[in-house]
């Protein structure tokens, strides 16, 4: 009987594919591009949250980039956070992952150690981090005043404050540890052995072996914390409120407060379509010029494009 | 010689790592006049254990925990389920489009939150469900990318000659997945579960913007909101956010061993 089924079914089109992956089918319809296609006409509207919406065309886009100073300024502290962030953070995450790749007793005790931040609320990493920036009480400058420094008012002083949120971000950075320590344990031990044969010195061997072949996770951590560092809103939005001076006002905080307080849903979806826009040309961009440096087991050089 | 400098700064680094932890969990037991000495106190007199029922009273914690299990559990569920079932779909059957569907599935990782936050607020709204926990938990039951993929690559290592054998005695696709493979990725299940836990307990700009009502809010809503009324009561807050990072430490000490096999390789050694 169930071999006859097996048969029959094998000649009408085959339905149960379909049914396993109809759950994302649906949601991608549902949650993602349904939303994506909704927010792209709310775009082209004065759409306030109660009352007439009224097409617009691309004038919320026009008035953003060419009569909207507080667009520019968001803008620009998300980039100034993204530029000082997403090396920082791959270069800490690599020098960690080399540590953590001696092999010596006790490194999953280390691991543990760093990995631990990145697994807590975003919420609680704040309240942690404000009481350790505290002017008058941290810790932070209780150290720095151990080593005579007299240490700023990190919250409070437009020059710190987005210092402070580098800071406690990179704090979490355990994810990003763990792909290139993955990374790492994954090149062949047989290529060191070979380079300390011929007399390679050890920082020669980085350079010509470690990072090239630790490349595509160079590459994929690089994008995914570009990605992250433009979204970043929990932080800012809690650690310092955007403040002092505007000076952590992130882009995607202004995007937030033209939806949810001043109610321009219209104009904080053209934002929101601003900033997907600068993801995908930034991520296109890297992905693109990775070529030239980044290294594929098994790539054979001239062999083939595409 | 290397070697001793390799431990020194793995100590050194570790410490600076951990320091906020516990500086956090020092602070909770404090007493108010230790909190603002100056130079700061480390070891507090007398550990103040009652620091934690006294903050759990100012707010309606108990309620705000509540909902966050509710979310929590509820949503990890149908994040497991959905996900396991999408990636065997992907992993074990051949259709047309199916490649270019699941490019379309990883893409859609690169999609931002605010780009999906304005209509989503439109859309929950329109179907009545802000204010309610479930914009929080319905979308898990429709799979995430990430889960999708990963469970995937968890199937595919599975040898198709087991597959081959279940269909000779008569297993049917539905059997194949419950009884088969689901068992089989049972460490990939762990992992998602894991992952989705943490992400769900933590979240924090999904409940901001769908819940408006206090008594609807989540632990790290909660807590968050109490900071911006009072931003005196540091103890509370630090005691709260000890109790916020509890579940998630804990979690992750049981599930460790999945998480390091699962990005290391099982070579790693404990």
């Amino acid at each position: 009987m169930t071999d006859a089924r097996r048969f029959s079914s094998r000649r009408r089109p085959n339905l149960a594919p379909w049914l396993f992956i109809s759950p994302w089918i649906l949601g991608f319809f549902l949650f993602t591009l349904g939303p994506m296609v909704f927010s792209l006409v709310m775009s082209l509207y004065d759409w306030p949250v109660v009352g007439d919406r009224r097409f617009v065309g691309l004038d919320n886009y026009r008035v953003m980039l060419t009569q909207d100073p507080k667009f520019w300024q968001s803008l620009g502290v998300t980039v100034k956070f993204a530029a000082i962030f997403v090396p920082l953070n791959i270069l800490l995450s690599f020098l960690l992952a080399i540590l953590l790749n001696v092999k010596v007793r006790g490194t999953a005790l280390f691991r543990t150690a760093f990995y631990l931040p990145s697994i807590i609320s975003g919420v609680a990493l704040v309240m942690i981090w404000k009481w350790i920036y505290s002017k008058d009480y941290g810790l932070l400058n209780y150290a720095l005043s151990l080593m005579g420094v007299d240490g700023p008012n990190w919250l409070g002083d437009p020059h710190w404050s987005i210092l402070a949120i580098i800071i406690a971000s990179l704090w979490g950075l355990g994810g990003t540890m763990l792909i290139l320590l993955a990374g790492l344990q994954s090149i062949p031990k047989e290529l060191y052995e070979a380079a300390r044969v011929s007399g390679v010195p050890a920082w020669a061997q980085t350079v010509y072996i470690t990072i090239p072949m630790l490349s595509p996770m160079l590459l994929f951590t690089f994008v995914t914390s570009l990605i992250s560092a433009f979204q970043q809103l929990t932080i800012a939005l809690l650690l310092t409120k955007g403040g002092p001076l505007n000076s952590t006002y992130f882009f995607a905080m202004y995007i937030y407060d033209n939806a949810f307080k001043f109610h321009d849903m219209g104009y904080a979806a053209a934002m929101s379509w601003v900033m997907f826009l600068i993801i995908l040309i930034l991520s296109m961009a890297v992905l693109k010029y990775s070529a030239a440096w980044v290294h594929y087991e098994g790539d054979v050089k001239g062999g083939g494009n595409g | 010689m290397a070697r001793t400098f390799t431990y020194g700064a793995l100590i050194f680094l570790s410490a600076l790592f951990v320091a906020p932890f516990l500086w956090t969990l020092l602070t909770a037991v404090k007493t108010e006049a230790e909190l603002v000495a100056w130079p700061p106190v480390f070891w507090p007199e007398d550990w103040r254990w009652e620091n934690f029922a006294t903050s759990w009273a100012e707010q309606p914690f108990g309620t705000y925990l509540q909902n966050s299990m509710t979310v929590v559990v509820l949503s990890t569920i149908g994040q497991v389920f959905s996900s396991s079932l999408v990636a065997f779909g992907f992993a074990r059957f051949r259709f047309p489009g199916r490649d270019p569907i699941f490019v379309l599935l990883l893409a859609t990782m690169m999609i931002p939150w605010d780009v999906k936050m304005i209509p989503l607020y439109m859309e929950f709204n329109f179907l009545g469900w802000i204010n309610t926990l479930k914009p929080l938990i319905v979308p898990a039951w429709f799979g995430e990318a990430f889960f999708i993929f990963l469970l995937r690559q968890y199937i595919m290592t599975v040898p198709m000659e087991i597959d081959e054998a279940a269909r000779m005695d008569g297993a049917n696709p539905w059997q194949l997945y419950w009884r088969i493979h689901l068992p089989l990725m049972l460490p990939g299940l762990v992992l998602v579960g894991t992952f989705h836990f943490m992400n769900a307990w933590n979240d924090y700009l999904g409940p901001l913007i769908f819940l408006n009502d206090q008594t609807k809010y989540t632990l790290p809503l909660g807590l968050g909101l109490f900071q911006g009324r009072h931003d005196v009561d540091n103890i509370a807050i630090a005691a709260i956010t000890v109790i916020l990072c509890l579940p998630p430490l804990v979690l992750f000490f049981f599930v460790q061993r999945y998480i390091m096999d699962n990005a290391l390789g099982s070579s790693v050694k404990g």
